[in-house]
């Protein structure tokens, strides 16, 4: 691991400034950079700990029913409340189908968004990676697609974008609110992340020294409790990332889909909110024939790997059905899990 | 530059001073402080071997950076039993042969009285085994192991309905 420097601000004006010096990251719970500084992926020069800033590490509800999560706010801990789980399911389930119990128990929501991707070529500084060392070609390129994008991605990068989480929040239209030199701003998280284009680098919006201080969960999203899963298929059935992911939120009124949100993970180089799908589902039956043709919808131009498409497909008109048949009293006992607890007791 | 930290480690408060920034809590704990219990298996996050108890909540010792936990109380293997008692956790892996090599175990225990004391999980085993997905037995004990993270879960539920 290259040697840095470490600095521990206490108040947010202070980690900003830290953060705009060159060669500065942030350190959050560490799960995603500590890891890729030991293989060498990243370098940073100095580590800005922000872990001690005042006010990041607690939730806020709005009297309108909204919810404000601090960015250090841990994965578990938004997981496991009972009041955030009644009102944004879909997201308790994706977060506990994420990582492990202590992995979420040190990974904050920030960090989560935040994450860089798993491509195994990125994480490796002796491949050449687009993403990691500009100009000098993707690895990727050429090999077996099974664990890349098949949205999205370039000839640039395929990387997919790997959180649980942020495919929840892609479907719940949550909100980033970031800190910088400048002051305050906000972006929705479907624009937060970055399709590589040419240049996959820079893989979200926050410039450098910027800070995510909390994601914000509108009022409306809470309308789609009562029928809202989010499934995922990987290959083992706990603790691995998803091959492909899916969160589906319906609003059924009169027997009909009055409001319909979709988004994918696993397939493309950011959360794929699949809004072609979700507007041929306003107004249709909650059925088998409504949710297939969403899924078709839903990876139309999807290229790279057939079975994964097949896969993601399958996946996609699963959730909208399991989403219909209403959203389980509590997160299931393999959370994201397509087995619904029938498995062999060894 | 040097870094002064401080952390209570098994009830007992320590100042250590580090030269290099660089190390972690793992590191920390089996290089410096002698307390080999804690394992490192991968040093990545995925084996769960590390597991240690940080304000009571259960982590992995090798990505966390030990600067970062100035002020923490840890919790390793060596903390667990009480005048030479073994936590029912421990007694109850040993009751159901939760262990082969016992390379993962001190991980698997410590992660286990995560899981009891973040009362998620219950006494469903299905729970049980999900909520302890984070460490790998390369020995695959994973049986015993889930019946011994059900025996202690009981005791220790009736211990505190007693207290
Ligand atoms: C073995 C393993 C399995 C995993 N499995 C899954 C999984 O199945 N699903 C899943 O979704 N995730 C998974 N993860 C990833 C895990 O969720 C992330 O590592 C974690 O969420 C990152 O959060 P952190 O607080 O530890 O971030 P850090 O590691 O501290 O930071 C990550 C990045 O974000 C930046 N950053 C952190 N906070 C902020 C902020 N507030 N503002 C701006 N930048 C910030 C840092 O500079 C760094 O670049 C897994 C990780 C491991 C190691
Ligand atoms: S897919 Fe992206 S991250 Fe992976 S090697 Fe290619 S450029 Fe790098
Ligand atoms: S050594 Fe820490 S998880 Fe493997
Ligand atoms: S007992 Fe050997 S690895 Fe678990």
């Amino acid at each position: 691991m290259k040697p840095f420097d470490y600095i521990r601000p206490e108040r947010l004006g202070q980690a900003l400034s830290e953060g705009a010096k060159p060669g500065s990251a942030y350190l959050a719970g560490g799960t995603n950079l500590l890891d890729l500084m030991k293989t060498g992926a990243a370098r940073p020069e100095r580590l800005v700990d922000i872990t001690r800033l005042p006010g990041l590490d607690r939730w806020e509800w709005g009297k309108d029913g909204g919810l404000r999560i601090g960015a250090m706010v841990r994965n578990s801990d938004a997981a496991h409340d009972p009041d955030i789980a009644a009102a944004f399911p879909a997201m308790a389930e994706a977060l506990l189908s994420g990582a492990s119990g202590q992995l979420r128990n040190a990974a904050t929501m920030g960090g989560n968004v935040m994450q860089q991707t798993r491509c195994h070529f990125f994480a490796d500084p002796f491949s050449p990676c687009n993403r990691r060392a500009p100009g000098a070609g993707c690895a990727a390129q050429g090999s077996d697609r099974r664990g890349f994008a098949v949205l999205g991605g370039s000839d640039a990068c395929i990387a997919t974008h790997p959180s649980d989480l942020c495919v929840a929040l892609a479907a719940l239209d949550a909100v980033v609110e970031i800190a910088g030199p400048e002051g305050l701003r906000e972006t929705p998280l479907t624009d937060f992340h970055l399709l590589p284009g040419t240049g996959p680098e820079g893989h979200t919006r926050l410039a450098p020294g910027e800070l995510i201080i909390a994601l914000r969960l509108p009022a409306a999203a809470a309308g789609f409790r009562h029928h809202a899963r989010y499934l995922k298929l990987r290959d083992r059935t706990s603790f691995a990332f998803a091959l492909v992911s899916a969160t589906a939120l319906l609003r059924i009124e009169d027997g009909v889909i009055a409001e319909a949100r979709l988004a994918l993970g696993g397939v493309a180089p950011k959360p794929w909110r699949a809004t072609a799908a979700e507007a041929l589902l306003q107004g249709a039956r909650p059925d088998a024939d409504s949710f297939a043709r969403a899924a078709e919808a839903a990876l139309q131009g999807a290229a790279g790997h057939d079975a994964k498409i097949t896969l993601a497909k399958r996946l996609a008109a699963r959730a909208l059905t399991q989403a219909a048949r209403g959203t389980p009293a509590r997160v299931p006992a393999l959370p994201g899990s397509v087995h619904s607890g029938e498995t062999a007791h060894v | 530059m040097s870094h002064t930290l401080n952390l209570t480690i098994n009830g007992t408060a320590q100042e250590v001073t580090l030269d290099d920034p660089r190390v972690t809590l793992l590191d920390l704990l089996r290089e410096r402080l002698h307390l080999t219990g804690t394992k490192k298996g991968c040093d990545r996050g995925q084996c769960g071997a590390c597991t240690v108890l940080v304000n009571g909540r259960r982590m992995n010792a090798c990505l966390a950076l030990a600067l970062s936990h100035d002020g923490a109380e840890i919790t390793t293997i060596e903390g667990l039993a009480q005048g030479g008692e073994l936590h029912p956790v421990q007694a109850a892996f040993i009751e159901h042969d939760g262990m082969q090599c016992g390379y993962c175990t001190p991980g698997q225990i410590m992660s286990a009285v995560g899981l009891i004391a973040e009362a998620q999980a219950g006494a469903d085993p299905e729970r049980i085994r999900e909520g302890m997905s984070g460490n790998i037995c390369r020995c695959a004990a994973y049986a015993g192991i889930t019946a011994a993270v059900l025996q202690a879960t009981e005791t220790l539920t009736e211990e505190a309905e007693r207290a």
